[in-house]
């Protein structure tokens, strides 16, 4: 299979299953966006610093950037599209989002926080959101977000 | 009031231009770009291993209008003349387009630029050899002088301590998170086909003319409109221009829609960034520290091309003395040619650079004469009645002394410093200290650039009774959209839910100038609280009338002129008593000025020569404050950018043209790198600025602080203050 030829997969997308045909070197991003539509998760610098294209692989947020489409066969992919709107509410009073464009891979590794809260254990809030690149708040307005946010109770399985 | 498109854009559903459908044949359209810094360019060379015929390619030669990006000087050509000269590396030389981006990728890898490389201007210190020069006698593009009472007899007075500092700043990056993209497509109109271009921008009005000028349409045959924008801090103020018109240019050949959206390396390489300068200052004070006179000379970097330098030059200088009160000052600026990517607009615009170099020139003159630095600014700080160097009287009734004097209270400054003492004395290799700064910007276009602007803004009576603001004005993170529904909503008696904001869409809405110099809210906010009076005057309702009255008349007015539209308008008109003469540089630089004092703290590690900022207080006046989380959120934003500026960014060149044009090495501040941002509003009267000042006051805070950790022998004057340039100074303390 050269770079260039078309491959089918099959994977999981927040909760249905897709098939795709894409060539081999295609990015999930790319697959996400203009083969499948959900556009909400962004480009930001095509090399895994800024996070903007953060999803969801098996549980895990992972850059979508850097992930090949053919990597997520058979795996559980979800994105942005899935966080409900209703969640969002607390983010949206602290001022966690200015230009929007950095603000769904930082949900999307918030979201994983608020499912997996063990890891701030071990971890700063400050730090484990370190690789989700925002360039407009100073980061207070996104962390006072998430904290809001994992002390508000509604939906908490976020589904 | 929170964010109005926030849950939009927290839940991804906000369409950013490369989220748009592809029309349908949609072309990807991508950029030949020049190998060298400067050269003259001989044509293009395409690999006979590809057929052409599927690709459309566009170079010079299809220019229809003056090969002219269109600005103060019309200087930058839309695609470098094949024939002529490029001036700079990575400029566009042709564009090529195809249905499929991996087509036109290898396609653009495909072309050769042939050029015959001239000496390039790349030290822009250094005055340039005979060969290098491309602009006049000296490659100057712009001086300007202040000048104000007798700066040679003052520095000649006996009593006088001489100080003199040379401070430099380095290029900066924008990274707004999204690249920078643009769609044009054509459609049939009354008078003609009609060019569109949607896409990432600031100014609407400045892409129009810009099309308007290099493809020589009228303007009824060009729409422009702006999509969602993430992020622009000046990068996108007049770059979209010059990618408007490549897409249209395509567009126009292939006739068939053409996107161009760059990635992350391109977007960094092409685009432009924060002016490079060096800043002396040769400064007269007496003993018990007052200024007496300043002497400033302040070089810009241009980059190739004059584009926004005049302008970054003249808010530069007016800045440079900062927010004291000084008898005798002369401030030289230059700005010169370099063969780099232009220099653009960056938040700040000139003033962040020049006041860096006044308040870290504060704390050596602090140093010089023993005092301590609060209390010398103190001293200096400009008392209303007391004039600028341009001889603008100060009035309005802030106490920047009190402003000052919060902020170092919020700070703890006084424990603190007590503490660093203690713990400096104790630990083998960790430094700590604080650092302040006092900074004004001034809010709106410089001199009698509003004045020229001569902003426009329409509100319109909808049917059923709701009322639509149209203006130019553009959101792209720091708030527009909220802001102008709130002052509508406040001035009409609205609820939020019956104020609608228009789309910037040139054929819609009237041009209400650039979002650009901190002006959205305050002049552009001004002009909705006039159309909205203007609105009442045509229903014929008395002043003030609000709220269910407005919505009843709008409604009464549609049900008796039905399908007519309902529109009142307002014009900029200057406040009487600001008077600027451009000529001279004397007078009102600024309706009114903005002003912040900031405190850092600092650890300096001596082993690595790694800073940290671990606290970071400002206090700021900027008028009313109309939104408080958003307008918290423009400080914070724009102090964490500023902590990238002084310890962190920096532009890596290799004749003219950036390496490290990649996030992975080019290194912007995430959340594990900076301190929650302590942000303090004095209350002040009227609406001013408030998007560029938090950039003036942090690298210079954070300068004085790393001089007090580390000890006062060794001032650092340069940013980005890297390990590798703090390294030979903490040596040169320890040997000192």
């Amino acid at each position: 299979v050269s770079a260039s030829d078309a491959i089918q997969v099959s994977f999981t997308l927040n909760g249905r299953s897709v098939t795709v045909e894409a060539p081999a070197s295609e990015r999930l991003l790319d697959t996400l966006r203009y083969r499948l539509g959900l556009t909400g998760t962004k480009e930001g610098c095509g090399e895994g610093e800024c996070g903007a294209c953060t999803v969801h692989m098996d549980g895990l947020p992972v850059n979508s950037c850097l992930v090949p489409t053919f990597q997520a066969r058979g795996c559980r992919v979800e994105t942005i599209e899935q966080v409900p709107a209703a969640d969002l509410t607390p983010m949206l009073a602290t001022g966690a989002t200015q230009c929007g464009a950095c603000t769904p891979g930082v949900v999307m590794t918030a979201w994983w926080i608020r499912q997996n809260p063990s890891a701030l254990e071990g971890h700063s809030m400050r730090a484990l959101m370190a690789g989700n690149l925002c360039r407009c708040t100073g980061y207070d307005g996104i962390m006072d977000g998430i904290h809001a946010w994992l002390r508000s109770t509604v939906s908490k399985e976020g589904r | 009031m929170h964010r109005l498109e926030g849950l939009a854009k927290l839940t991804g559903a906000e369409r950013y231009i490369d989220d748009e459908p592809m029309p349908a044949g949609c072309l990807w359209g991508m950029t030949v770009r020049s190998p060298v810094a400067r050269g003259r360019i001989k044509g293009l060379r395409l690999d006979p291993a590809i057929d052409w015929r599927q690709f459309v390619v566009v170079d010079s030669r299809d220019i229809p209008g003056p090969n002219e990006t269109y600005l103060i000087e019309n200087d930058q050509p839309v695609l470098a003349p094949l024939g002529g000269e490029s001036r700079h590396m990575h400029e566009a030389v042709a564009l090529i387009a195809h249905v499929d981006r991996e087509m036109v990728r290898r396609a653009v890898a495909a072309v050769t630029v042939e050029v015959d490389p001239l000496p390039a201007a790349l030290d822009y210190r250094k005055p340039p050899a005979p060969d290098q020069l491309q602009r006049g006698p000296d490659n100057l593009l712009k001086q300007l002088l202040i000048a104000k009472g007798d700066v040679g007899a003052a520095l000649a007075q006996a009593d006088a301590v001489i100080v003199e500092g040379i401070y430099e700043t380095g290029a900066q990056e924008h990274v707004y998170i999204e690249n920078q993209g643009m769609m044009a497509w054509i459609e049939d109109g009354p008078a003609g086909d009609v060019l569109v271009v949607k896409g990432s921008m600031q100014c609407p009005y400045y892409v129009l003319n810009a099309l308007r000028h290099a493809l020589g349409r009228d303007e009824s045959r060009v729409r422009v409109v702006q999509s969602a924008t993430g992020g622009g801090f000046g990068g996108k103020e007049d770059y979209p221009s010059t990618l408007a018109l490549h897409a249209a240019l395509l567009a126009l050949k292939a006739c068939r829609p053409v996107k161009i959206i760059y990635d992350r390396g391109e977007d960094m390489a092409a685009t432009t960034k924060r002016h490079p300068s060096r800043v002396c200052h040769r400064t007269a004070v007496s003993l018990d520290g007052k200024l007496l006179a300043q002497d400033i000379d302040v070089l810009l970097d241009g980059g190739a091309y004059v584009t926004l330098s005049p302008v970054v030059l003249s808010r530069g200088i007016i800045h440079a003395a900062g927010p004291y009160y000084c008898p005798n000052v002369r401030i030289v600026g230059r700005a010169v040619l370099t063969n780099h990517v232009p220099y653009g607009a960056f938040r700040g615009f000139g003033a962040p650079q020049t006041q860096f170099a006044m308040e870290r020139h504060m704390d050596v003159i602090a140093s010089r004469l023993d005092i301590d630095p609060i209390e010398l600014r103190r001293r200096n700080l400009l008392r209303d009645g007391q004039t600028t160097s341009t001889g603008q009287i100060i009035k309005g009734g802030t106490n920047r002394i009190a402003l000052l004097d919060r902020a170092v209270k919020t700070a703890d400054v006084e424990n603190k410093s007590q503490e660093h003492a203690a713990f400096n004395a104790a630990h083998p290799y960790l430094r700590r200290g604080v650092g302040v700064s006092a900074v004004l910007h001034g809010a709106g276009f410089t001199g009698n650039g509003e004045v020229y602007l001569k902003s426009r803004l329409d509100v319109q009576g909808l049917a059923d009774g709701r009322v639509e603001v149209l203006a130019a004005s553009t959101e792209m993170g720091q708030g527009t959209t909220t802001i102008f529904t709130q002052i509508a909503a406040e001035e009409l008696g609205y609820d939020i839910s019956e104020i609608a904001i228009a789309v910037p869409d040139t054929s819609r809405v009237p041009n209400s100038g650039p979002t650009v110099a901190s002006r959205t809210a305050m002049v552009v906010g001004g002009l909705i609280r006039t159309a909205c009076s203007e609105l009442r005057q045509r229903l014929g309702l008395p002043p003030n009338t609000r709220g269910p009255e407005v919505k009843d008349a709008i409604i009464s007015w549609h049900k008796n002129n039905l399908g007519e539209v309902l529109k009142a308008g307002a014009k900029y008109t200057p406040p009487p008593d600001v008077v600027w003469d451009e000529k001279t540089y004397k007078g009102d630089a600024y309706a009114t000025f903005s002003y912040a004092a900031c405190v850092a703290e600092v650890e300096v590690d001596l082993r690595t020569a790694a800073v940290r900022v671990t606290d970071f207080v400002t206090v700021n006046e900027i008028g009313r404050v109309l939104n408080p989380t958003l307008a918290a959120g423009q400080v914070q934003g724009g102090v964490v950018q500023a902590i990238g500026w002084a310890l962190m960014e920096e532009c890596r060149f290799k004749d003219g043209g950036m390496v490290n044009n990649q996030l992975t090495n080019y290194i912007i501040p995430t959340s594990d790198d900076v301190p929650p941002v302590r942000v303090e509003f004095m209350e002040g009267t009227g609406v001013k600025g408030v998007g560029e000042l938090p950039m003036d006051g942090p690298a210079p805070a954070i300068l004085n602080a790393v001089a007090a950790a580390i000890g006062l022998k060794a001032q650092p004057a340069e940013i980005p203050l890297l390990p590798e340039k703090l390294l030979p100074l903490i040596t040169q303390e320890a040997t000192a």
